[in-house]
Protein backbone atom coordinates (compact mmCIF):
# COMPACT_ATOMS: atom_id res chain seq x y z
CA UNK A 1 0.00 0.00 0.00
CA UNK A 2 1.66 3.34 -0.96
CA UNK A 3 0.48 7.07 -1.86
CA UNK A 4 3.36 9.03 -3.22
CA UNK A 5 3.60 12.63 -3.03
CA UNK A 6 5.77 14.73 -4.99
CA UNK A 7 7.99 17.19 -2.67
CA UNK A 8 9.27 20.19 -4.74
CA UNK A 9 11.73 22.73 -3.53
CA UNK A 10 9.64 26.45 -4.61
CA UNK A 11 12.23 29.42 -4.04
CA UNK A 12 10.32 31.84 -2.67
CA UNK A 13 10.11 34.07 -5.94
CA UNK A 14 7.76 35.95 -7.79
CA UNK A 15 5.85 33.27 -10.55
CA UNK A 16 8.08 30.20 -8.89
CA UNK A 17 4.84 28.12 -8.16
CA UNK A 18 2.86 29.30 -11.57
CA UNK A 19 5.57 27.77 -13.40
CA UNK A 20 5.22 24.67 -12.11
CA UNK A 21 1.17 24.02 -12.19
CA UNK A 22 1.71 25.69 -15.47
CA UNK A 23 4.24 22.47 -16.55
CA UNK A 24 2.11 20.14 -15.08
CA UNK A 25 -1.11 21.35 -16.86
CA UNK A 26 0.28 21.20 -20.07
CA UNK A 27 1.07 17.72 -19.82
CA UNK A 28 -2.38 16.87 -18.10
CA UNK A 29 -1.73 16.52 -15.00
CA UNK A 30 -4.60 16.81 -12.57
CA UNK A 31 -4.07 18.04 -8.82
CA UNK A 32 -5.81 16.39 -6.34
CA UNK A 33 -4.23 18.04 -3.33
CA UNK A 34 -1.77 20.52 -2.17
CA UNK A 35 -0.16 21.88 0.33
CA UNK A 36 2.61 24.14 0.92
CA UNK A 37 5.14 24.86 4.07
CA UNK A 38 6.83 28.13 3.82
CA UNK A 39 9.69 30.07 5.47
CA UNK A 40 10.67 33.37 4.28
CA UNK A 41 13.55 32.30 2.07
CA UNK A 42 11.46 29.43 0.67
CA UNK A 43 9.01 26.95 0.34
CA UNK A 44 8.18 23.07 0.20
CA UNK A 45 5.42 22.49 -2.21
CA UNK A 46 3.50 19.17 -1.51
CA UNK A 47 1.44 17.38 -4.62
CA UNK A 48 -0.98 14.53 -4.68
CA UNK A 49 -1.35 14.20 -8.61
CA UNK A 50 -3.31 11.91 -11.14
CA UNK A 51 -0.09 11.19 -13.02
CA UNK A 52 2.25 11.08 -10.58
CA UNK A 53 5.38 9.37 -13.16
CA UNK A 54 4.72 11.98 -15.57
CA UNK A 55 4.65 14.79 -13.29
CA UNK A 56 8.39 13.75 -11.67
CA UNK A 57 9.49 13.14 -14.75
CA UNK A 58 8.60 16.25 -16.30
CA UNK A 59 9.88 18.56 -13.22
CA UNK A 60 13.03 17.13 -12.69
CA UNK A 61 13.63 17.40 -16.91
CA UNK A 62 13.01 20.95 -16.27
CA UNK A 63 15.18 20.85 -12.98
CA UNK A 64 12.95 21.16 -10.48
CA UNK A 65 14.48 19.94 -7.57
CA UNK A 66 12.03 17.17 -6.25
CA UNK A 67 11.76 14.32 -4.51
CA UNK A 68 9.00 11.57 -3.96
CA UNK A 69 7.88 10.62 -0.87
CA UNK A 70 5.81 8.04 0.86
CA UNK A 71 2.98 9.04 2.70
CA UNK A 72 -0.13 7.70 4.04
CA UNK A 73 -3.58 8.00 2.76
CA UNK A 74 -6.53 7.91 4.46
CA UNK A 75 -10.50 8.16 3.59
CA UNK A 76 -12.49 10.01 6.28
CA UNK A 77 -16.23 10.03 6.47
CA UNK A 78 -17.53 13.79 6.17
CA UNK A 79 -18.62 13.93 9.24
CA UNK A 80 -17.56 15.51 12.15
CA UNK A 81 -15.01 13.95 14.38
CA UNK A 82 -13.92 11.59 11.80
CA UNK A 83 -10.39 13.25 11.31
CA UNK A 84 -9.96 13.78 15.38
CA UNK A 85 -10.81 9.67 16.09
CA UNK A 86 -8.02 8.84 12.89
CA UNK A 87 -5.38 11.43 14.72
CA UNK A 88 -6.37 9.72 18.22
CA UNK A 89 -5.61 6.37 16.97
CA UNK A 90 -1.82 7.25 15.90
CA UNK A 91 -1.87 9.06 19.50
CA UNK A 92 -2.47 6.19 21.08
CA UNK A 93 0.38 4.18 19.18
CA UNK A 94 2.74 7.13 19.89
CA UNK A 95 3.04 8.11 16.25
CA UNK A 96 4.74 10.97 15.45
CA UNK A 97 3.56 13.17 12.83
CA UNK A 98 5.75 15.87 10.64
CA UNK A 99 2.62 17.16 8.55
CA UNK A 100 -0.60 16.56 7.31
CA UNK A 101 -2.95 17.77 4.59
CA UNK A 102 -6.50 17.27 3.39
CA UNK A 103 -8.94 17.02 0.67
CA UNK A 104 -12.04 16.39 -0.84
CA UNK A 105 -12.94 14.06 -3.81
CA UNK A 106 -15.51 15.67 -6.52
CA UNK A 107 -16.96 11.73 -7.28
CA UNK A 108 -16.90 10.28 -3.68
CA UNK A 109 -18.60 12.67 -0.37
CA UNK A 110 -15.49 11.76 1.11
CA UNK A 111 -12.60 14.03 2.57
CA UNK A 112 -8.99 11.90 2.98
CA UNK A 113 -6.26 13.14 5.00
CA UNK A 114 -2.31 13.15 3.49
CA UNK A 115 -0.44 11.80 6.22
CA UNK A 116 3.53 12.06 6.53
CA UNK A 117 4.55 10.49 9.35
CA UNK A 118 7.57 8.65 10.99
CA UNK A 119 7.00 5.32 10.52
CA UNK A 120 4.18 4.76 7.39
CA UNK A 121 3.72 0.95 8.21
CA UNK A 122 3.20 1.45 11.91
CA UNK A 123 0.47 4.23 11.13
CA UNK A 124 -1.19 2.58 8.15
CA UNK A 125 -1.81 -0.81 10.63
CA UNK A 126 -2.97 1.19 13.53
CA UNK A 127 -5.92 3.30 11.06
CA UNK A 128 -6.60 -0.01 9.43
CA UNK A 129 -7.38 -1.65 12.92
CA UNK A 130 -9.90 0.89 13.72
CA UNK A 131 -11.49 0.32 10.86
CA UNK A 132 -10.28 3.52 8.17
CA UNK A 133 -9.28 2.94 4.55
CA UNK A 134 -6.23 4.04 3.21
CA UNK A 135 -5.76 4.99 -0.57
CA UNK A 136 -3.01 4.32 -2.75
CA UNK A 137 -1.91 6.05 -6.01
CA UNK A 138 -4.19 3.55 -8.11
CA UNK A 139 -6.99 5.40 -6.07
CA UNK A 140 -6.35 8.77 -6.60
CA UNK A 141 -6.20 8.20 -10.32
CA UNK A 142 -9.71 7.60 -10.03
CA UNK A 143 -10.62 9.77 -8.05
CA UNK B 1 45.51 75.26 18.43
CA UNK B 2 48.66 74.28 19.66
CA UNK B 3 50.19 71.17 17.26
CA UNK B 4 50.53 68.73 19.62
CA UNK B 5 52.59 65.72 18.48
CA UNK B 6 53.66 62.40 20.12
CA UNK B 7 57.81 62.39 19.37
CA UNK B 8 57.62 65.37 17.57
CA UNK B 9 61.18 65.02 16.10
CA UNK B 10 59.96 62.06 14.26
CA UNK B 11 56.40 62.98 13.02
CA UNK B 12 58.00 66.40 11.37
CA UNK B 13 61.30 65.69 10.43
CA UNK B 14 62.31 66.95 7.14
CA UNK B 15 61.21 64.46 3.89
CA UNK B 16 64.79 63.95 2.61
CA UNK B 17 66.23 62.76 6.56
CA UNK B 18 63.36 60.80 6.82
CA UNK B 19 64.60 58.85 3.49
CA UNK B 20 68.21 59.20 4.92
CA UNK B 21 66.77 57.51 8.58
CA UNK B 22 64.89 54.97 6.29
CA UNK B 23 68.02 53.77 4.00
CA UNK B 24 70.39 53.14 6.95
CA UNK B 25 67.44 51.24 9.11
CA UNK B 26 66.77 49.27 5.54
CA UNK B 27 70.01 47.85 5.05
CA UNK B 28 70.52 46.59 8.51
CA UNK B 29 67.29 44.96 8.77
CA UNK B 30 67.81 43.25 5.34
CA UNK B 31 71.26 42.06 6.82
CA UNK B 32 69.42 40.42 10.00
CA UNK B 33 66.30 39.21 7.75
CA UNK B 34 69.11 37.23 5.75
CA UNK B 35 71.25 35.83 8.50
CA UNK B 36 68.28 34.84 10.51
CA UNK B 37 65.56 34.32 8.61
CA UNK B 38 66.08 31.66 5.86
CA UNK B 39 63.18 31.33 4.44
CA UNK B 40 63.46 34.72 3.14
CA UNK B 41 67.05 33.98 2.38
CA UNK B 42 66.05 31.75 -0.02
CA UNK B 43 63.74 33.87 -2.00
CA UNK B 44 67.07 36.04 -1.96
CA UNK B 45 69.12 33.99 -3.55
CA UNK B 46 66.52 32.95 -6.00
CA UNK B 47 66.18 35.99 -7.01
CA UNK B 48 70.44 37.21 -6.72
CA UNK B 49 69.52 39.28 -4.61
CA UNK B 50 72.83 39.60 -1.51
CA UNK B 51 72.09 42.07 1.54
CA UNK B 52 75.19 44.24 0.04
CA UNK B 53 73.17 44.84 -3.18
CA UNK B 54 70.85 47.01 -0.80
CA UNK B 55 72.55 50.36 -0.28
CA UNK B 56 68.98 52.24 -0.01
CA UNK B 57 65.85 52.68 -0.31
CA UNK B 58 66.24 52.90 -3.81
CA UNK B 59 67.48 49.43 -4.08
CA UNK B 60 64.04 48.34 -2.31
CA UNK B 61 62.39 46.86 -5.58
CA UNK B 62 65.18 44.60 -6.07
CA UNK B 63 63.92 42.31 -3.11
CA UNK B 64 61.42 40.10 -3.24
CA UNK B 65 57.98 40.21 -2.18
CA UNK B 66 56.29 38.44 0.76
CA UNK B 67 52.50 37.49 0.31
CA UNK B 68 49.84 36.07 3.03
CA UNK B 69 51.03 32.24 0.88
CA UNK B 70 54.19 32.35 2.34
CA UNK B 71 53.18 33.34 5.49
CA UNK B 72 51.43 29.93 5.43
CA UNK B 73 53.87 27.82 4.21
CA UNK B 74 56.37 29.38 7.17
CA UNK B 75 53.63 28.61 9.57
CA UNK B 76 54.64 28.73 12.71
CA UNK B 77 58.24 30.23 12.83
CA UNK B 78 59.72 29.80 9.17
CA UNK B 79 59.89 34.09 9.23
CA UNK B 80 60.82 34.57 12.55
CA UNK B 81 63.78 36.83 13.16
CA UNK B 82 64.63 36.43 16.63
CA UNK B 83 64.95 33.51 18.90
CA UNK B 84 62.18 32.43 21.30
CA UNK B 85 63.79 33.70 24.29
CA UNK B 86 63.85 37.20 23.25
CA UNK B 87 60.16 37.23 22.16
CA UNK B 88 57.35 38.34 24.74
CA UNK B 89 54.59 38.46 22.82
CA UNK B 90 52.52 36.33 19.94
CA UNK B 91 49.58 38.48 18.51
CA UNK B 92 47.20 36.22 15.64
CA UNK B 93 44.88 36.77 12.70
CA UNK B 94 42.45 34.62 10.53
CA UNK B 95 44.50 33.55 7.84
CA UNK B 96 43.20 31.49 4.45
CA UNK B 97 42.09 27.79 4.98
CA UNK B 98 41.51 28.51 8.34
CA UNK B 99 45.24 28.53 9.08
CA UNK B 100 46.45 31.29 11.20
CA UNK B 101 48.79 34.13 10.85
CA UNK B 102 50.66 34.05 14.13
CA UNK B 103 52.80 37.10 14.43
CA UNK B 104 55.91 37.48 17.17
CA UNK B 105 57.19 40.55 19.22
CA UNK B 106 60.09 41.11 21.07
CA UNK B 107 59.87 44.51 23.57
CA UNK B 108 61.38 46.72 21.61
CA UNK B 109 58.93 45.54 19.04
CA UNK B 110 55.76 46.03 21.22
CA UNK B 111 57.53 49.70 22.10
CA UNK B 112 57.24 50.59 18.79
CA UNK B 113 54.39 49.23 17.98
CA UNK B 114 52.63 51.63 20.92
CA UNK B 115 54.57 54.27 19.62
CA UNK B 116 52.73 54.21 16.51
CA UNK B 117 49.49 53.82 18.35
CA UNK B 118 50.33 56.80 20.87
CA UNK B 119 50.78 58.60 17.97
CA UNK B 120 47.50 58.56 16.78
CA UNK B 121 46.09 58.90 19.85
CA UNK B 122 47.35 62.44 19.85
CA UNK B 123 47.40 62.98 16.49
CA UNK B 124 43.49 63.24 17.40
CA UNK B 125 43.84 65.44 20.70
CA UNK B 126 44.69 62.85 23.11
CA UNK B 127 46.93 64.12 26.52
CA UNK B 128 47.45 62.44 29.61
CA UNK B 129 44.42 64.43 30.42
CA UNK B 130 42.54 62.34 28.50
CA UNK B 131 39.91 59.12 29.44
CA UNK B 132 40.37 56.37 26.71
CA UNK B 133 38.18 53.93 26.10
CA UNK B 134 39.49 50.46 24.07
CA UNK B 135 36.45 48.68 22.98
CA UNK B 136 38.44 46.98 20.34
CA UNK B 137 38.36 43.15 21.41
CA UNK B 138 41.45 42.34 23.44
CA UNK B 139 43.48 39.07 22.86
CA UNK B 140 45.28 37.40 19.54
CA UNK B 141 43.53 40.66 18.06
CA UNK B 142 45.71 43.46 17.72
CA UNK B 143 43.45 46.39 17.83
CA UNK B 144 42.88 45.68 22.17
CA UNK B 145 46.72 45.30 22.88
CA UNK B 146 47.60 48.28 20.43
CA UNK B 147 45.73 51.07 21.76
CA UNK B 148 45.82 50.02 25.25
CA UNK B 149 49.44 50.27 24.73
CA UNK B 150 49.29 53.64 23.15
CA UNK B 151 47.02 55.22 25.54
CA UNK B 152 49.44 53.92 28.41
CA UNK B 153 51.97 55.59 26.56
CA UNK B 154 50.10 58.86 26.15
CA UNK B 155 49.32 58.81 29.99
CA UNK B 156 45.77 58.86 29.37
CA UNK B 157 43.16 56.63 31.67
CA UNK B 158 42.46 53.73 30.17
CA UNK B 159 39.43 51.87 29.89
CA UNK B 160 39.87 48.60 28.69
CA UNK B 161 36.26 47.40 28.00
CA UNK B 162 37.06 45.54 24.74
CA UNK B 163 34.29 44.58 22.90
CA UNK B 164 30.82 43.67 23.11
CA UNK B 165 27.92 44.45 26.37
CA UNK B 166 27.43 47.69 24.61
CA UNK B 167 25.34 49.14 27.64
CA UNK B 168 28.15 48.46 29.85
CA UNK B 169 30.71 50.42 27.51
CA UNK B 170 27.77 53.13 27.56
CA UNK B 171 27.61 53.14 31.37
CA UNK B 172 31.68 53.38 31.85
CA UNK B 173 31.69 56.08 28.69
CA UNK B 174 29.44 57.91 31.01
CA UNK B 175 30.12 57.60 34.58
CA UNK B 176 34.04 57.56 34.07
CA UNK B 177 33.80 60.84 30.99
CA UNK B 178 35.56 58.90 28.90
CA UNK B 179 36.38 61.38 26.03
CA UNK B 180 37.98 59.14 23.55
CA UNK B 181 36.75 55.91 22.12
CA UNK B 182 38.57 53.39 20.15
CA UNK B 183 37.09 50.28 18.21
CA UNK B 184 35.69 49.55 14.88
CA UNK B 185 33.96 52.06 13.07
CA UNK B 186 30.98 49.43 13.06
CA UNK B 187 31.06 48.83 16.57
CA UNK B 188 31.32 52.91 16.99
CA UNK B 189 28.21 52.99 14.76
CA UNK B 190 26.41 50.29 17.09
CA UNK B 191 27.12 52.23 20.23
CA UNK B 192 25.77 54.98 18.71
CA UNK B 193 22.35 53.79 17.78
CA UNK B 194 22.74 52.21 21.21
CA UNK B 195 22.71 55.85 22.75
CA UNK B 196 19.95 56.74 21.29
CA UNK B 197 17.76 53.82 21.85
CA UNK B 198 18.72 54.25 25.73
CA UNK B 199 17.49 58.07 25.42
CA UNK B 200 21.21 59.58 26.16
CA UNK B 201 21.54 62.64 24.03
CA UNK B 202 25.26 62.84 22.57
CA UNK B 203 25.74 66.36 24.28
CA UNK B 204 25.55 64.14 28.00
CA UNK B 205 28.75 62.30 26.93
CA UNK B 206 32.07 63.76 26.95
CA UNK B 207 33.50 62.34 24.13
CA UNK B 208 35.27 64.30 21.61
CA UNK B 209 36.80 61.62 19.45
CA UNK B 210 37.06 58.56 18.08
CA UNK B 211 39.32 56.01 16.49
CA UNK B 212 37.94 53.45 14.05
CA UNK B 213 39.80 51.08 12.06
CA UNK B 214 40.27 47.13 11.48
CA UNK B 215 37.97 47.28 8.97
CA UNK B 216 36.94 49.37 5.70
CA UNK B 217 34.19 52.27 5.92
CA UNK B 218 32.87 55.19 4.19
CA UNK B 219 33.01 58.98 4.13
CA UNK B 220 29.08 58.54 5.18
CA UNK B 221 29.84 56.52 7.57
CA UNK B 222 31.63 59.17 9.26
CA UNK B 223 29.72 61.45 9.14
CA UNK B 224 26.84 58.97 10.26
CA UNK B 225 29.01 58.22 13.48
CA UNK B 226 30.35 61.62 13.89
CA UNK B 227 26.48 62.81 14.18
CA UNK B 228 25.48 59.89 16.79
CA UNK B 229 28.43 60.37 18.69
CA UNK B 230 29.17 63.89 19.10
CA UNK B 231 32.88 63.63 18.06
CA UNK B 232 34.98 63.58 15.39
CA UNK B 233 36.05 60.08 13.83
CA UNK B 234 39.32 59.33 12.94
CA UNK B 235 40.35 57.01 10.35
CA UNK B 236 43.60 53.89 11.70
CA UNK B 237 45.20 51.61 9.73
CA UNK B 238 47.18 48.43 10.19
CA UNK B 239 48.17 44.86 9.68
CA UNK B 240 48.65 41.73 12.56
CA UNK B 241 51.40 40.97 9.94
CA UNK B 242 53.17 44.48 9.97
CA UNK B 243 52.21 44.97 13.97
CA UNK B 244 48.97 46.15 14.26
CA UNK B 245 47.15 49.13 14.29
CA UNK B 246 49.05 52.07 13.89
CA UNK B 247 50.87 51.25 10.63
CA UNK B 248 49.77 54.74 9.82
CA UNK B 249 46.72 57.16 11.44
CA UNK B 250 44.34 60.11 10.62
CA UNK B 251 45.22 63.74 11.55
CA UNK B 252 43.20 66.49 12.71
CA UNK B 253 42.64 67.07 8.95
CA UNK B 254 41.05 63.47 8.05
CA UNK B 255 42.44 63.26 4.47
CA UNK B 256 44.26 60.47 4.37
CA UNK B 257 46.22 58.48 6.79
CA UNK B 258 50.10 59.31 7.76
CA UNK B 259 52.32 56.31 7.88
CA UNK B 260 54.61 55.83 10.38
CA UNK B 261 57.64 56.31 8.02
CA UNK B 262 60.57 55.48 10.16
CA UNK B 263 59.45 51.88 11.31
CA UNK B 264 57.11 51.26 8.08
CA UNK B 265 58.08 51.61 4.07
CA UNK B 266 55.53 51.96 2.21
CA UNK B 267 55.39 51.61 -1.81
CA UNK B 268 52.65 51.48 -4.34
CA UNK B 269 53.12 48.63 -6.60
CA UNK B 270 51.27 46.78 -9.87
CA UNK B 271 49.63 44.15 -8.40
CA UNK B 272 49.61 42.31 -11.71
CA UNK B 273 53.22 43.12 -12.81
CA UNK B 274 54.60 43.76 -9.29
CA UNK B 275 56.59 47.11 -10.74
CA UNK B 276 56.60 49.85 -8.15
CA UNK B 277 54.58 52.54 -9.48
CA UNK B 278 55.12 56.49 -8.94
CA UNK B 279 53.68 58.53 -6.31
CA UNK B 280 49.79 59.23 -6.32
CA UNK B 281 49.58 56.33 -8.77
CA UNK B 282 46.53 54.17 -7.48
CA UNK B 283 47.83 50.20 -6.78
CA UNK B 284 48.84 47.53 -4.36
CA UNK B 285 50.18 48.77 -1.08
CA UNK B 286 53.32 47.04 0.03
CA UNK B 287 55.14 47.58 3.47
CA UNK B 288 58.45 47.02 4.87
CA UNK B 289 59.23 46.45 8.14
CA UNK B 290 62.18 48.79 9.07
CA UNK B 291 63.25 47.97 12.92
CA UNK B 292 61.03 45.36 14.14
CA UNK B 293 63.15 42.32 15.20
CA UNK B 294 61.15 39.00 15.73
CA UNK B 295 58.55 39.49 12.81
CA UNK B 296 60.18 41.86 10.33
CA UNK B 297 58.60 41.16 7.25
CA UNK B 298 60.09 42.94 4.06
CA UNK B 299 57.95 43.55 0.96
CA UNK B 300 54.86 42.25 2.69
CA UNK B 301 51.92 42.64 -0.01
CA UNK B 302 48.92 43.84 1.78
CA UNK B 303 46.75 43.30 -1.00
CA UNK B 304 45.29 46.41 -0.47
CA UNK B 305 44.57 49.08 -3.02
CA UNK B 306 45.24 52.78 -2.15
CA UNK B 307 47.25 55.63 -2.95
CA UNK B 308 49.97 57.62 -1.43
CA UNK B 309 50.57 61.28 -1.43
CA UNK B 310 53.69 63.31 0.30
CA UNK B 311 51.73 66.49 -0.09
CA UNK B 312 52.45 68.76 2.79
CA UNK B 313 49.86 68.51 5.34
CA UNK B 314 48.42 71.11 7.63
CA UNK B 315 48.82 69.07 10.92
CA UNK B 316 52.84 69.73 10.04
CA UNK B 317 53.20 66.00 10.27
CA UNK B 318 55.66 65.33 7.12
CA UNK B 319 54.70 61.49 7.17
CA UNK B 320 53.51 60.23 3.76
CA UNK B 321 49.84 59.55 3.62
CA UNK B 322 47.66 56.90 2.44
CA UNK B 323 44.16 57.25 1.22
CA UNK B 324 41.55 54.90 2.73
CA UNK B 325 41.87 51.30 0.74
CA UNK B 326 40.21 51.21 -1.95
CA UNK B 327 39.40 47.77 -2.43
CA UNK B 328 41.56 44.36 -2.84
CA UNK B 329 43.50 43.06 -5.15
CA UNK B 330 42.73 39.21 -4.27
CA UNK B 331 39.25 38.21 -3.20
CA UNK B 332 39.34 38.99 0.23
CA UNK B 333 36.51 40.52 2.02
CA UNK B 334 36.35 41.86 5.39
CA UNK B 335 33.37 41.31 7.29
CA UNK B 336 32.52 42.42 10.54
CA UNK B 337 36.17 43.34 10.85
CA UNK B 338 37.36 39.87 10.24
CA UNK B 339 39.10 38.75 7.22
CA UNK B 340 37.19 35.86 4.88
CA UNK B 341 38.22 34.56 1.35
CA UNK B 342 36.03 32.57 -0.42
CA UNK B 343 38.12 29.67 -0.65
CA UNK B 344 37.59 28.96 3.53
CA UNK B 345 34.11 28.74 2.43
CA UNK B 346 35.01 26.37 -0.07
CA UNK B 347 36.69 24.20 2.17
CA UNK B 348 33.73 24.10 4.31
CA UNK B 349 31.19 22.86 1.86
CA UNK B 350 33.51 20.19 0.44
CA UNK B 351 33.97 18.76 3.91
CA UNK B 352 30.05 19.13 4.93
CA UNK B 353 29.75 17.12 1.59
CA UNK B 354 28.34 20.32 -0.46
CA UNK B 355 29.23 20.78 -4.32
CA UNK B 356 31.25 24.50 -4.14
CA UNK B 357 27.97 26.21 -5.83
CA UNK B 358 27.53 29.32 -3.70
CA UNK B 359 26.70 32.69 -3.54
CA UNK B 360 28.10 35.50 -0.85
CA UNK B 361 25.64 38.76 -0.31
CA UNK B 362 27.44 41.47 2.05
CA UNK B 363 24.95 43.92 3.07
CA UNK B 364 25.08 46.57 5.29
CA UNK B 365 21.75 47.31 7.64
CA UNK B 366 21.95 49.78 10.38
CA UNK B 367 25.70 49.95 9.81
CA UNK B 368 26.69 46.64 10.65
CA UNK B 369 27.55 43.72 8.00
CA UNK B 370 25.16 41.20 7.08
CA UNK B 371 26.84 38.04 5.72
CA UNK B 372 24.63 35.64 4.00
CA UNK B 373 25.54 32.11 1.77
CA UNK B 374 23.35 30.68 -0.43
CA UNK B 375 24.26 26.95 -1.71
CA UNK B 376 23.04 24.81 -3.95
CA UNK B 377 21.67 21.84 -2.25
CA UNK B 378 22.17 18.56 -3.58
CA UNK B 379 18.79 16.54 -4.70
CA UNK B 380 19.84 13.56 -2.50
CA UNK B 381 20.10 15.92 0.51
CA UNK B 382 16.69 17.43 -0.45
CA UNK B 383 13.96 16.66 2.39
CA UNK B 384 10.19 17.02 2.76
CA UNK B 385 10.39 19.31 5.87
CA UNK B 386 10.47 22.57 6.38
CA UNK B 387 12.39 21.53 9.75
CA UNK B 388 14.44 19.32 7.77
CA UNK B 389 15.86 21.91 5.37
CA UNK B 390 16.54 24.36 8.26
CA UNK B 391 18.58 21.90 10.44
CA UNK B 392 20.85 21.68 7.34
CA UNK B 393 21.13 25.42 6.69
CA UNK B 394 22.04 25.65 10.41
CA UNK B 395 24.42 22.47 11.02
CA UNK B 396 26.14 24.70 7.94
CA UNK B 397 26.23 27.68 9.25
CA UNK B 398 27.66 26.31 12.17
CA UNK B 399 30.67 24.42 10.24
CA UNK B 400 31.53 27.92 8.78
CA UNK B 401 31.73 29.87 11.94
CA UNK B 402 34.34 26.60 13.34
CA UNK B 403 36.56 27.95 10.55
CA UNK B 404 35.50 31.90 9.33
CA UNK B 405 35.15 32.48 13.65
CA UNK B 406 31.86 34.73 12.14
CA UNK B 407 28.28 33.21 11.61
CA UNK B 408 26.88 33.46 8.52
CA UNK B 409 23.68 33.24 7.22
CA UNK B 410 23.05 29.95 5.28
CA UNK B 411 20.55 30.33 3.02
CA UNK B 412 19.98 26.49 0.97
CA UNK B 413 18.97 27.11 -2.53
CA UNK B 414 17.73 24.57 -5.51
CA UNK B 415 20.44 23.35 -7.75
CA UNK B 416 21.57 25.13 -10.83
CA UNK B 417 19.67 28.21 -9.53
CA UNK B 418 23.09 30.70 -8.40
CA UNK B 419 23.04 32.52 -11.68
CA UNK B 420 26.00 31.83 -13.75
CA UNK B 421 27.06 34.79 -15.99
CA UNK B 422 29.45 32.84 -18.98
CA UNK B 423 29.34 29.57 -16.57
CA UNK B 424 30.68 30.91 -13.98
CA UNK B 425 28.81 32.00 -11.00
CA UNK B 426 29.24 35.25 -9.37
CA UNK B 427 30.57 34.47 -6.07
CA UNK B 428 30.49 37.76 -4.27
CA UNK B 429 27.75 40.31 -4.22
CA UNK B 430 28.74 43.53 -1.99
CA UNK B 431 26.26 45.70 -1.62
CA UNK B 432 27.70 47.37 1.29
CA UNK B 433 29.57 50.29 -1.30
CA UNK B 434 32.56 50.44 0.97
CA UNK B 435 34.67 52.57 -0.94
CA UNK B 436 33.16 55.81 -2.10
Amino acid sequence: MSLKQLTIFVPNEQGSLVSITETLAKHNVNLRALSIADTEEFGILRLIVNDTKTAYETLKEEGYLIKLTDVVGVKIGDEPGKLSKALAVLDEKNINMEYLYAFMSRTEKHAYVVLRVADNAAAEKALEDASFHMITDADVCKL
Amino acid sequence: MEKRYFQKEIETMPVEEIKKLQSEKLVKQVKHVYENVPYYRDLMDKKGVKPEDIKGIEDLHKLPFLTKADLRDAYPYGLLAKPLKDCVRIQSTSGTTGKRVVAFYTQHDIDLWEDCCARAIVAVGGTNEDVCQVAYGYGLFTGGPGLNGGSHKVGCLTIPTSSGFTERQIMFMKDLEATILCCTPSYAAYIGETIKEMGISPDELPLKAGIFGAEPWTEEMRRGIEKSLGIKAYDIYGLTETSGPGVSFECEEQTGMHINEDHFLAEIIDPETGEVLPEGSKGELVFTALDKEAFPLLRYRTRDICVLSRKKCSCGRTFIKMSKPMGRSDDMMIIRGVNVFPSQIETVLLSEGYQPNYQIVLDRVNNNDTFEVNVEMNPEQFTDTVSGVTAMEKSLAEAMKTVLGINPKVNLVAPKSIVRSEGKAVRIIDKRKLHD
